[in-house]
């Protein structure tokens, strides 16, 4: 097969400056093993922009001390910062309260407290929670502990070839015994855009409130929490171009109000005796201890970067390299893209025939690119689609077509190797 | 850079991982372990044929990259007819190898073929790989019919 004359000669017609884009991103110009570095890993986690890391250091410089506990300067400076950032969040996401911004260590974190929190009162045995197969384990695992706990069951929607939820089933196993649907909004290893306001809509004619795990969707699109009524939302920072360790969980006031706490600690009280605790108001109620400040601060940055850039420009320059990457991989012999829902965003799982994704992956950082190898915390999807791993490509903003051609290059070279 | 990665995929590499040796369940095995390394999802299983103090016969199966394919071809290749005691030598011959660091020229007398695996001490992460036949190989002979992960 000929691949000099490769389909992506035409540019990527976009309005993104992506070279003005890229010099905001300091780790993109290093060179790995003395190549251009290619970061296409971006659904594990992105990179972050000058501004993000100056907010944070500018924080630890000139804003730090602890938060709700001091009358000092400081400790207001630092207080404000905090809850502004709460306030950026609220309206970056469209809740109609900042009591309804929880933040939490991420999305892994958000799942468990609203299993935790939620299914402590509102979960009893016999009752079912429903996921579906595309899950990342983070919205298995805490069910599943939570379904053993309580003698509940977890369901399961089925997906079919392509990797999209097939949603008459899921009609099937609601019932009145369903407690809770908990759904990925995109799926990290197929890409796959759930329906989500299909399912919510569905769900709330039977009372059924609905999480979305939106650690996939944050990055690629604008969430409007109102619009689409979830009652759960919960995304993190690293993969949206802020800090690690910080990430943010959104419940509607009324189940969060209703809700115990997650974890016991200071700023979550009002009132402490040995006899007795007052727990404080949403959101401090489920903020229980010293939080992430600098890493709130730095989310804020990101959102303010991500929101100059434009979540229209960012579809459809991520869209328009999805569909080269899809493209240029698909004239590859003996690869087959696992995940080809109609709706994806620019996530590209692929298996290469007989090939193993670890092998893979190695040969491609030796040319500088990075991608992800293994089963992406999806282990019933790798079990679905009868492969042991991936390899995964995903875009950021921030990616290009060359680099694109440099993963298909790549990707020849191995095949050729292992021919 | 490429010379490491030439050194770790080497021809021999290549050419084990594309026909592996001794790949087959073994009907009249008495020992038998399976193996993991839940990062990579690689899975295998070995079987042993042992009489009295000597490897009669040993055969593997599973799913996993080249290089974990490649050292359990090698291994059984090379332990097929060996003793017990000798086995043990070289599984720590074998394991000083792969984990040696990496300025440092480890003892490679009597290794054989399995010298080819050397190279793997460069790229940390795929140890394991290289070394999941061999804790499953061990295993088995103690009999454990408990899965091995490389996680433990
Ligand atoms: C769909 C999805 N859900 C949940 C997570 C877990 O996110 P975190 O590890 O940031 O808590 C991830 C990221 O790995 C993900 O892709």
């Amino acid at each position: 097969m000929d691949y000099s004359g490769s389909i992506l000669q035409t540019d990527v017609m976009t309005s993104l400056d992506v070279e003005k884009i890229r010099a905001d991103f300091p780790i993109l110009s290093q060179k790995v093993h003395g190549k251009d570095l290619a970061f296409l890993d971006n659904a594990a986690s992105s990179q972050k922009p000058q501004q993000v890391l100056d907010a944070t250091n500018n924080y630890y410089k000139t804003q730090h001390a602890n938060i709700h506990r001091g009358v000092y300067h400081l400790s207001q400076v630092a207080t404000f910062a905090y809850e502004n950032s709460r306030k950026k969040i609220q309206k970056f996401i469209n809740a109609a309260s900042e009591k309804e911004i929880i933040f939490v260590r991420g999305t892994t974190e958000g799942i468990n407290l609203v299993a935790s929190s939620y299914g402590k009162d509102n979960v009893k045995a016999g009752d079912e929670i429903i996921i579906t197969h595309m899950e990342h384990h983070s919205n298995i695992v805490p069910w599943q502990m939570l379904c053993k706990e309580k003698d509940a069951k977890l369901q399961v929607v089925p997906i079919n070839d392509d990797g999209e939820m097939i949603f008459e089933e899921l009609e099937k196993l609601i019932s009145e015994k369903t407690k809770l649907i908990a759904l990925a909004h995109i799926s990290n290893s197929l890409g796959t855009i759930n329906p989500v306001k299909d399912v919510i809509e569905l769900a709330h004619q039977h009372n059924i409130p609905v999480l979305l795990d939106g650690a996939q969707a944050v990055p690629h699109e604008k969430v409007d929490v109102q619009e689409l009524d979830c009652d759960f939302y919960t995304f993190s920072s690293h993969k949206v171009y802020g800090p690690t360790g910080i990430g943010v969980l959104y419940g509607k006031e009324e189940l969060l109000e209703k809700m115990g706490p997650y974890q016991g600690g200071g700023d979550m009280i009002k009132s402490v005796t040995f006899e007795k605790t007052t727990y404080n108001d949403l959101p401090h109620k489920f903020e229980a201890g010293t939080p992430d400040i600098a890493g709130v601060v730095g989310l804020a940055v990101a959102i303010d970067y991500v929101e100059s850039i434009g979540y229209d420009n960012i579809f459809q320059h991520e869209q328009e390299l999805l569909k080269c990457g899809t493209e240029a991989l698909s004239q590859i012999d003996g690869l087959k893209i696992i995940g080809t829902a109609k709706n994806k965003a620019s996530v590209i799982s692929f298996d290469m025939d007989g090939i193993h994704p670890h092998d893979i992956g190695q040969f491609l950082d030796n040319d500088g690119i990075a991608v992800r190898t293994g089963h992406h915390c999806t282990q019933p999807v790798m079990d679905r689609f009868n492969v042991p791993a991936t390899t995964r490509a995903s875009f950021s903003f921030y990616n290009t077509k060359e680099e694109i051609d440099r993963l298909v290059a790549g990707l020849i070279k191995v095949k050729e190797v292992f021919s | 850079m490429m010379d490491d990665l030439q050194e770790l995929y080497q021809e021999v590499i290549l050419d084990h991982n594309k026909s592996p040796r001794n790949y087959e369940v073994l009907a009249n095995h008495n020992h038998f372990a399976e193996g993991d390394n839940p990062l990579c999802g690689d899975h295998i299983d070995v079987y042993l044929k042992v009489e009295g103090n000597t490897i009669k016969d040993i055969a593997f199966q599973g799913k996993g990259c080249a290089i974990s394919k490649a050292s359990a071809s090698l291994m059984t290749s090379e332990l097929k007819g060996r003793s017990l005691t000798e086995t043990k030598e070289l599984f720590e011959k074998f394991h000083k190898m792969v984990t040696s660091e990496i300025d440092e020229t480890p003892d490679m007398d009597g290794l054989g073929k399995l010298a080819v695996l050397s190279g793997v001490k460069v790229f940390p992460l795929r140890i394991k790989c290289a070394s999941l036949a061999w804790h499953t190989m061990n295993a088995a002979l103690e009999n454990n019919k408990e899965l091995i992960s490389t996680e433990d």
